[in-house]
């Protein structure tokens, strides 16, 4: 049996905002049967461009039920502009972790949102892009570039955690294997220009307030810079986040990851405490 | 919480009496029976009566039996045996629905060259017997198929398919664990030549198995120590191991009619029940011949992992067919041979009763089951209340 965090466990005994919502105005439906999990997300949005109520329907398993339920929770109260910020990271967070082989729900939640806010904004739903990789799940290798980058994977293994592509005959591990390869490569030749400690400090601060600080408030944290030693953010968790279990997880997979995206590659985000 | 166990095909709890008659094994009689002293001679006593007790469960002899330490050892000793013994030859013959100790081992020789034909199986789960027929060339060296299914109960024609195997002079090996203990085996005037059981299938412990070898089959040893076994099975032998798994086959034998004839009322029980409280159900292999202890069921529109866990809630423990509660993403191979429908094969359950279970368990699955079913309905989208799918659910 898998190993699920109480919070997986508590949405999956108790899903919240689960059933059919007859007055929806952004509908997202994702997934198929043959694929072994579906997702359809039905929100209420209000003139102002406020989400006042989320519902969803899954088929799925426990972490997809859990999945669903948790981002319908994190989704109520936010406008559209905060809903569209919304990454799988962030409903794995909310949940305290995943299971690493049921990564792909969490993505299945996101993409549902994706559809959910074309739909609200009266875009047509976007036609799968790029070519299909994976025959058994029908992904694209567009939507494997595009996990490899957001999740930073490195193995095939991990690129069937997220899409499930390669997970059913195996026949295309050999392509996965080579976007992987590519998407890194790339990755490498991106050159940043130097950066000196103080604009380095800077840039750490305002990501913090612009990028991060927002998202963790909405979850009652907080997180406040302590010192900049090299490479190394020394920082201190606030509010929730100061008692929350899952914290370390949080500094290591958002905070981490979103300085390393958006101010230098080699940043090591480190607890203090007091 | 009290628990329902419905998982035996799974594992089984070791029997009472089988406990009993292993216990002094450990410390009192501790003597190795390969020792030449009276305290190693009596353990060894112990080990022929076992043996005994083993080849009258399958109307074998007793110098046929060889002990293992479990049943994919068995299939394993059985298929490199027979490929090393008829080295010119570099095909074997399966099914499509063998258990993974058959089934990885087969892929694996195909790697290195061997040709393997999967033979299919009808939507009942029943083998095709035209394919096998004329699968079976002059390069096949060995047919490996199971006597029953371990998902699904059904049962193969084991008997046919060998005496065809033996009229081409083709080795006939079946994985008969989920089978021995469930129905009769005779393999006295048999055309099969090797046969794997496994002891915690019957309520012996984990840890011990046999692989069956016809008088006069060659043989290759796979694991090469000590004269252990006549030499065919090295290593000290498990001996508490064997005579608990001697007094499980004794049991079994004596009590086979009587509980098989319970524990079948009981799953049809269970079966029916379950079939007329929850709408869009269907039972997996019904229409073939079956173990009587198996009952794999589908719930159209669900997945399978969240039933065995909200069973869980209640202390009932079963099986999933499903891809999620495995970590592979495809669902259970068995039932996609068989050609059950997505619809249906994420949300296959497996109930495996055995002689342990009792009437008010069944009442007390046949409550609880059915409101499982109903709330993961419930948040299904491809669900609607009067019992209608959506077309994009296939």
């Amino acid at each position: 049996m898998w190993e699920y965090s109480d919070k997986v466990k508590e949405h999956f005994l108790n899903p919240q905002n689960a059933g059919e919502m007859e007055d929806a105005n952004a509908v997202g439906e994702v997934g198929s049967m043959a694929c072994g999990d579906a997702l359809k997300l039905m929100l209420k949005v209000d003139e102002n461009g406020k989400i006042q109520e989320a519902k969803f329907q899954t088929f799925g398993c426990a972490s997809a039920i859990a999945s669903a339920s948790a981002l319908t929770e994190m989704l109520k109260g936010k406008t559209i502009e905060e809903a569209e910020k919304i990454t799988n990271q962030d409903i794995v967070d909310y949940l305290g972790g995943l299971p690493k082989e049921k990564m792909h729900c969490s993505v299945l939640g996101r993409q549902a949102l994706e559809h959910a806010l074309a739909d609200y904004r009266g875009q047509p739903v976007k036609e799968q892009e790029g070519e299909i990789v994976c025959e058994c799940f029908g992904v694209t290798d567009l939507e494997i570039e595009r996990a490899i980058r957001e999740n930073n994977l490195s193995t095939v293994e991990e690129v069937t955690n997220y899409t499930k592509a390669g997970g059913g005959c195996e026949g295309c591990h050999d392509t996965i294997r080579e976007i992987i390869a590519r998407v890194r490569s790339e990755k490498k030749r991106v050159t940043r220009p130097k950066l000196s400690n103080i604009q380095k400090i800077r840039m750490i601060e305002e990501t913090i307030e612009r990028e991060i600080r927002p998202s963790l408030q909405n979850d009652g944290g907080d997180i406040e810079l302590v010192d900049v030693i090299g490479n190394r953010v020394l920082v201190a968790t606030r509010g929730a986040c100061a008692t929350c279990r899952a914290s370390e997880l949080t500094l290591k997979n958002f905070v981490e990851q979103k300085l390393r995206e958006l101010v230098w590659p080699e940043l090591v985000v480190e607890e203090v405490t007091e | 919480m009290r628990t329902i166990y419905l998982d035996n095909n799974a594992t089984t709890q070791v029997s009472p009496e089988v406990l009993e008659a292993m216990l002094p094994y450990f410390n009192e009689y501790y003597g190795n029976p390969s020792s030449a002293h009276t305290f190693g001679g009596q353990v060894a006593a112990k080990l022929r009566k076992a043996r005994e007790q083993v080849a009258d469960l399958l109307g074998a002899r007793p110098e046929e039996i060889i002990f293992t330490s479990c049943g994919s050892e068995s299939d394993n000793t059985a298929i490199l045996s027979a490929l090393r013994t008829e080295k010119e030859k570099r095909h074997i013959v399966t099914s499509r629905v063998e258990h993974p100790a058959v089934r990885s081992l087969c892929h694996y020789l195909e790697k290195q060259g061997y040709k393997v034909t999967e033979i299919p199986v009808d939507r009942e789960g029943r083998l095709d017997m035209d394919q096998y027929r004329v699968s079976l060339t002059r390069d096949t060296a060995l047919v490996t198929l199971m006597w029953a299914n371990n998902e699904t109960g059904v049962i193969f024609p084991v008997e046919e398919a060998a005496r065809m195997a033996k009229e081409r002079k083709i080795l006939f090996h079946t994985d008969a664990v989920q089978a021995v203990g469930k129905i009769p085996i005779d393999l006295s005037n048999s055309a099969i030549d090797m046969l794997s059981i496994s002891g915690h299938k019957l309520h012996a412990p984990k840890g011990i198995g046999v692989l069956y070898v016809r008088t006069g089959t060659r043989f290759s040893p796979f694991l090469i120590g000590g004269h252990q076994e006549r030499g065919r099975r090295g290593g000290t032998e498990n001996t508490a191991g064997i005579i608990g798994l001697g007094k499980a086959c004794e049991m079994a034998a004596e009590n086979m009619e009587k509980e098989n004839t319970r524990v079948k009322a009981l799953r049809d029980k269970l079966e029916t029940g379950i079939l007329s409280l929850v709408p869009n159900t269907r039972v997996n292999g019904a229409g073939a011949e079956r173990l009587p202890n198996t009952s794999n069921i589908s719930f159209e529109f669900v997945e399978g992992e969240a039933i065995l866990l909200l069973m869980d809630e209640h202390g009932i423990c079963a099986s999933s067919g499903s891809a999620c509660t495995s970590g592979s993403l495809q669902p259970s191979h068995v039932l996609r041979a068989m050609g059950v429908p997505f619809t249906m094969a994420h949300g296959s359950i497996r109930f495996s009763l055995s002689i342990y279970n009792t009437e008010e368990e069944i009442d007390f699955v046949l409550e609880k089951v059915p409101p499982i079913i109903e709330k993961l309905r419930s948040y299904s989208p491809f669900w609607k209340p009067e019992g209608q799918a959506c077309a994009s659910g296939t």
